[in-house]
């Protein structure tokens, strides 16, 4: 295999204007990352007009644009593990296990496990890409409604770990997550369904405006509920440094999650938000003997921040060798190469290799970059812990608000925002997580989508959802997923009854 | 308190007034994409933003904005109702903003309540298969799918009643189908529809021209038909037109723009003759070009009436197609 165009796009990403660009890039990631709302997609919209206007070259540009994709990615996690706000779509699992930790006063380690494990997951995506980016595309093609079903399907597969101590109120939020997903426009039948006759309904929930009310807007609220009936936050820092033995116990996890996330970044129809759940989920399936996920376990942690990580560079792979986008960033991405008046497509790394290769090669540079810059500050992120109620919680709001307004430009996301924030916040007082409503709101409408596109193309047959090795593939791990717990416990009560006898 | 108060908005009112001479270069232009970054109204507004500035017929860099969802809906029914006045702004829109108002999916509002601009550069619909499809031409996909319609499942980058569905609607009712028994595939976007093609899940893709070229000519996918009046420059110079292989289709996706309907008229002439003026310049050309849209030129008074015969069309074919 002929990897000199990775060669060559080291010596472009290694000039000095280039690094200076990707250090910036890094940096106004990162912030771009851990403000709630805005993303990736917006850091980099905003960006693409003043690179164009000061007359970067078009590699230099692409890798602005990709430090800034990866640099949030790394940032999302910062506001989910130390204020449970996800500061970006890939981050919403991070929060789970990472919140709980900064709660028992662990919120420097949880920086620095899950800024590790973000790196790995990078560099795992970076090398996949350098590596397997044209025999990936074959996956990526193969992947047809009918697969991306089955996919859903193993996702939901799964998603039964998520159940817990309470199964009923995980299948209430679950459900709750599919009903929202089915609100606005129906693409097979071209119907508006609970849409109330609103435009602004019409493209359904935004996935953000649904994330900050259910997450910031319902923590804010209890944060004041908190101080209200006198119940005193311990905000201890502990630690700035990750225990070994913690390194070593999410080592496996971080894998697992690097090629979930990398695989799934390179499908075009799905990405962050749906790796690191399906990342989480499984993890979960696979590591949770003792029922401490959700409860600070540094697995849950590490397993969907690496796959973030991977996602992100995943989703160059259909771009870069397809022309295709994996993610509504790199769409925006292959929009920023066209003003360049270079075609995106397949044709693009034999016509401009210096461009694909300064890409892939600063999606590595990137990586390093990004560790140094998150590591030594990870004593200043934690001392967000520090700030009182009195100024926290404002800010929480004042932030929300302001993101859900700047992607959105519209009071009535807002409103919503601030509705589902307050149900959201019912929902905690009675006991629900919100992490199984997101879950279904994300994957239903997915698996939605592609059963009806598939049983479009074969008229109503469902045999088609059988066919293809893929989906062959997909059910059966699907089938294990759902089974293995069962064998599991049932080994375990043997177990149990030998010992007893 | 109250007078100061009084005095400050009178002291802004003044300002805006001066601001703003009727007829004169905006003084802080904008423009407004009905959609997320990336997407085809962001193209457009680039393409004026962009040209307008290397032209040097505004002076300030133009101010490109975002209000996503409907497709462009909440952001006509923003400009009627907060900025019907506001001769700074022009907002994106396409032939699909015309479907989309035909089949009254733009809420209250219909093709009259704003005042149509101009338009700047178009894409044609194309009707692809996969490279190694056994059609090679328009007529030979038609009769196979006459044979067999049930064989045939066509995708676009839409829902049932957009653009690239009605694009396969007429492919559907040339092989004498009904168009609403076409096995329809909706997907998200041009790049779906070209994946879903190259592996196989579908027969035929709807989609527009500048997208599609590429891919044809990387020998990806094979455009049986272009949906123009006469052939199309460029990669796809090969490719002859629907109307060429008997089959009278003609889908232009133009690109243009609209202003409130309460913008003076000195305003909207200062647009529509800095549109005129700025077509005819190489920078234009080369902006147009690059954001891979052919030459397509309506302003003022011709595009409103365009706009609205097309909005009378759309009516008429969608209520043929069964929508």
């Amino acid at each position: 295999m002929n990897l000199d165009y990775l060669w060559n796009g080291f010596t472009v990403a290694l000039t000095m204007q280039n690094l200076l660009i990707g250090l910036a890039g890094c940096f106004i990631g990162t912030l771009v990352g851990a403000l709630p709302a805005i993303g990736p997609i917006n850091g980099i919209a905003l960006l693409i007009p003043i690179a164009y206007t000061m007359g970067l070259p078009a590699e230099s540009t692409m890798i602005l644009l990709a430090a800034v994709y990866c640099g949030a990615e790394y940032g999302g996690r910062i506001s989910s593990i130390l204020l449970n706000v996800p500061g970006d779509a890939g981050a919403v699992m991070t929060a789970l296990d990472g919140n709980p930790m900064a709660r028992q006063g662990r919120a420097g380690e949880a920086l620095m496990l899950s800024g590790l494990s973000s790196f790995v997951g990078g560099v795992f995506g970076a090398v996949g890409l350098a590596l397997f980016a044209p025999l990936l595309a074959g996956l990526a093609i193969g992947f047809g409604p009918a697969e991306y079903f089955v996919l859903m399907v193993f996702a939901f597969a799964t998603l039964g770990s998520m159940v817990g101590s309470q199964p009923v109120k995980t299948l209430i939020g679950c459900t709750l997550g599919l009903m929202l997903a089915t609100v606005g426009l129906d693409a097979t039948s071209g119907a508006y369904r609970f849409t109330f006759n609103e435009p602004e309904l019409g493209d359904g929930i935004e996935f953000v405006v649904l994330v900050i009310g259910l997450f910031s807007v319902s923590e804010a609220l209890l944060i004041l509920e908190h101080q209200a009936s006198g119940v005193t936050v311990i905000r201890e820092l502990g630690r700035m440094t990750a225990r070994l033995d913690d390194i070593r116990k999410s080592i496996g996890a971080t894998l697992r999650g690097s090629v979930i996330g990398f695989i799934v970044g390179v499908l075009p129809g799905t990405g962050a938000s749906v790796s690191s759940a399906v990342s989480y989920t499984t993890e979960k399936r696979i590591s949770d003997t003792e029922g401490t996920f959700g409860k600070g376990d540094v697995r849950g942690l590490t397993a969907p921040e690496a796959a973030n990580n991977a996602t992100a560079c995943g989703a160059f792979v259909p771009m870069l060798t397809l022309g295709v986008p994996g993610s509504g960033t790199t769409a925006v991405m292959l929009g920023a190469l066209m003003l360049y008046n270079i075609q995106p497509g397949p044709m693009l790394i034999t016509e401009r290799p210096e461009v694909v290769g300064g890409l892939v090669a600063s999606l590595f540079i990137g990586n390093v970059l990004l560790l140094l810059l998150n590591l030594p500050l990870v004593n200043i992120f934690a001392r967000v812990l520090t700030v009182p109620n009195w100024l926290l919680v404002p800010g929480i709001l004042v932030l929300s608000v302001v993101g859900v307004y700047s992607t959105h430009a519209s009071v009535f996301s807002i409103l919503l925002m601030l509705g589902i924030g307050i149900i959201g916040w019912l929902l905690r007082k009675a006991g629900f997580d919100m992490a199984p409503i997101i879950l279904g709101f994300v994957l239903g409408h997915v698996m939605e989508v592609n059963l009806r596109n598939a049983l479009a193309i074969s008229g109503g047959d469902i045999s088609i959802l059988f066919q293809s090795k893929i989906s062959i593939i997909l059910w059966i791990l699907a089938g294990a997923m759902a089974v293995m717990p069962l064998i599991a416990g049932w080994r375990k009560a043997k177990r149990m009854k030998t010992a007893t006898s | 308190m109250t007078r100061t108060f009084v005095k400050t908005l009178l002291a802004a009112g003044l300002f805006a007034a001066v601001a703003s001479p009727a007829g004169a270069e905006p003084s802080k232009p904008e423009c407004l994409a009905g959609a997320k970054p990336g997407g085809g109204f962001d193209l457009t507004c680039r393409l004026a933003a962009n040209a307008l500035l290397e032209a040097k017929i505004i002076g300030k860099p133009m101010a490109v904005t975002y209000m996503e969802g409907g497709v462009g809906a909440v952001a006509y029914n923003h400009v009627i109702g907060k900025r019907g006045s506001d001769g700074n702004l022009i907002t994106a829109a396409s032939s699909g903003s015309a479907l989309l108002i035909a089949q009254g999916k733009f809420g209250q509002y219909d093709e009259t309540a704003v005042r149509w601009l101009g338009a700047l550069g178009a894409d044609y619909g194309v009707l692809v298969v996969a490279a190694d499809s056994p059609y090679k031409s328009l007529s030979e996909l038609i009769a196979a799918y006459k044979a067999s319609p049930t064989d045939f499942s066509v995708a676009g980058g839409g829902a049932v009643g957009s653009q690239d569905w009605m694009k396969g609607s007429l492919l559907a009712k040339a092989a004498g189908q009904e168009p609403k028994e076409m096995r329809y595939v909706a997907l998200e976007g041009g790049g779906a529809v070209l994946t879903a093609l190259e592996g196989g899940h579908v027969k035929v893709g709807a989609g527009d021209a500048a997208e599609m070229s590429k891919h044809h000519a990387a020998g990806k996918v094979r455009v049986l038909a272009v949906m123009a009046p006469e052939r199309l420059p460029g990669e796809l110079a090969e490719v002859p037109t629907a109307k060429e292989q008997g089959v009278d289709i003609e889908w232009p996706v133009w690109r243009g723009y609209y202003v409130g309907k309460d913008v003076s008229d000195a305003d909207y002439k200062w647009w529509a003759d800095a549109f005129t003026k700025l077509v005819a310049t190489p920078e234009f050309v080369k902006e147009r070009e690059a954001r891979g849209l052919y030459e397509y030129t309506q302003v003022g008074d011709a595009f409103d009436q365009q706009v609205k015969a097309d909005v009378a069309r759309f009516k008429i074919i969608a209520k043929e197609a069964g929508m």
